[in-house]
């Protein structure tokens, strides 16, 4: 089991807009470089990636928490 | 001709210098680096004159390949530096040559990593200037932050600089938080009754998700205004006054409750009181500070505020003689 960190400092959303669906749900299964979550900071919304393949397992911030620097997001169970 | 091949970008990575100064009654911020201080230091340690084109990449590290011999330096934010995966010392000259690649893990302290190469980022001059000002897109690289697979033009590096080289760790900048910075009260700090005036001095400021070159937004007090007949010309905010021209590192304080701290590239006038003016050393360390961080504003004077400009200028002069001395 690894984790998504978050490389910046901002507020965590998991939806692409508030009235969509999530990007993924905890237990989906992604691949690397899909986007996972944005965090919005500097007046922009920036999109978190996977560097793996795997599954989401759960998701360790709530959508519209503020997170920081090396925050771990979400787990990943890699393939 | 040679050039740096961008990999990635990272978030937001731009080419300044020290600033397009001269130009703030037109309507024209200076830009130029947040951390003038780091940045100095990083193209002294390369060879380069202070006020040469360099990269400052806010909060994640590009991934740069190099194509011929150069010397890098890292400086500002705390990270891992490496090339070719391996470890590599930042405030110090590293040698570079074809195909190496510069890479950045996460950021364990400050905001904003300066690179500098020797010969410097040779993108063209505008308004005297190699800043970035990326609200108008003018000036540094297309006038926009560096995206993957672009392509950076070099000058041509001179030969004063060493590898090896670094800036004594006495001579570094910390980042302790919150971060404490100066200001001299005014222009418009009447707006505010004398307990409003307190509050924003005792209050530990927060920095929001708005936090960028623009400016930085911070929350966690509410501040009193006095009350007063509006003004012709004035806006209906009790924070609005008759448009005056904002200083660089001017704080005003939109609602009473957000107080705005306006940086390099933000807008030169407007009509919001401004309560203050964070002193231009301590612009380095607003530069080097983060979103969820905290900020305090401690009352200084204008004697303290150039003091402090002086012994900058004189830490930087300490570092050129440090490396070339020896």
């Amino acid at each position: 089991m690894v984790t998504i960190k978050a490389g910046m400092p901002g507020i965590f959303y998991r939806r692409p807009a508030p009235e969509d669906e999530p990007y993924v749900s905890e237990g989906g299964t992604i691949a690397a470089g899909q986007t996972i979550a944005l965090i919005e900071v500097m007046k922009t919304y920036n999109e978190i990636r996977a560097e793996a393949d795997g599954t989401i397992g759960k998701f360790l911030v709530e959508d519209g928490d503020e997170v920081e620097i090396g925050q771990d997001l979400a787990e990943l169970e890699t393939a | 001709m040679s050039d740096i091949r961008v990999h990635a970008g990272g978030l937001f990575t731009t080419v300044q210098d020290l600033g397009r100064p001269g130009h703030y009654r037109i309507g024209m911020p200076p830009s130029g680096a947040m951390d003038q201080y780091s940045a100095s230091a990083a193209n002294l340690l390369v060879g380069n004159e202070p006020n040469t084109g360099l990269l400052e990449a806010t909060y994640i590290g590009p991934t740069l390949e190099f194509t011929d011999h150069r010397l890098i330096a890292v400086t500002g934010a705390t990270a891992s530096v490496t090339v070719n995966g391996e470890p590599v010392e930042a405030w110090t000259a590293v040698p570079v040559g074809p195909s190496d690649v510069l890479g950045f893990s996460m950021l364990t302290a400050g905001a904003r990593l300066y690179i500098a190469v020797s010969g410097g980022i040779d993108v063209p001059v505008y308004l005297g200037s190699r800043s970035t000002y990326t609200l108008t897109g003018i000036g540094g690289f297309d006038g926009r932050k560096l995206a993957d697979a672009d392509r950076l033009p070099l000058g041509e590096a001179g030969t004063r600089a060493r590898a090896g080289h670094s800036v004594p760790e006495s001579l570094r900048p910390e980042f302790g938080t919150p971060a404490e910075l100066r200001t001299i009260i005014g222009l418009c700090s009447y707006r505010l009754t004398e307990r409003g005036l307190k509050t924003f001095l005792d209050t530990e400021w927060k920095i929001t998700k708005d936090a960028n070159r623009v400016g930085y937004r911070l929350r966690g007090g509410s501040l009193e205004f006095t009350d007063r007949a509006q003004p012709f010309g004035a806006g209906s905010d009790p924070a609005n006054v008759v448009d005056l021209g904002y200083p660089v590192g001017s704080i005003q304080l939109p609602g009473g409750d957000e107080p705005i701290v306006l940086l390099n590239d933000a807008v030169t006038g407007g009509g919001y009181a401004t309560t203050g003016t964070v002193i231009s050393v301590d612009r380095d360390r607003i530069g080097q500070a983060k979103t969820g961080e905290t900020v305090r504003f401690v009352e200084t004077d204008l004697d303290t505020a150039l003091t402090a400009r002086r012994e900058r200028a004189a830490r930087i002069d300490t570092i050129r003689e440090a490396l070339t001395g020896n």
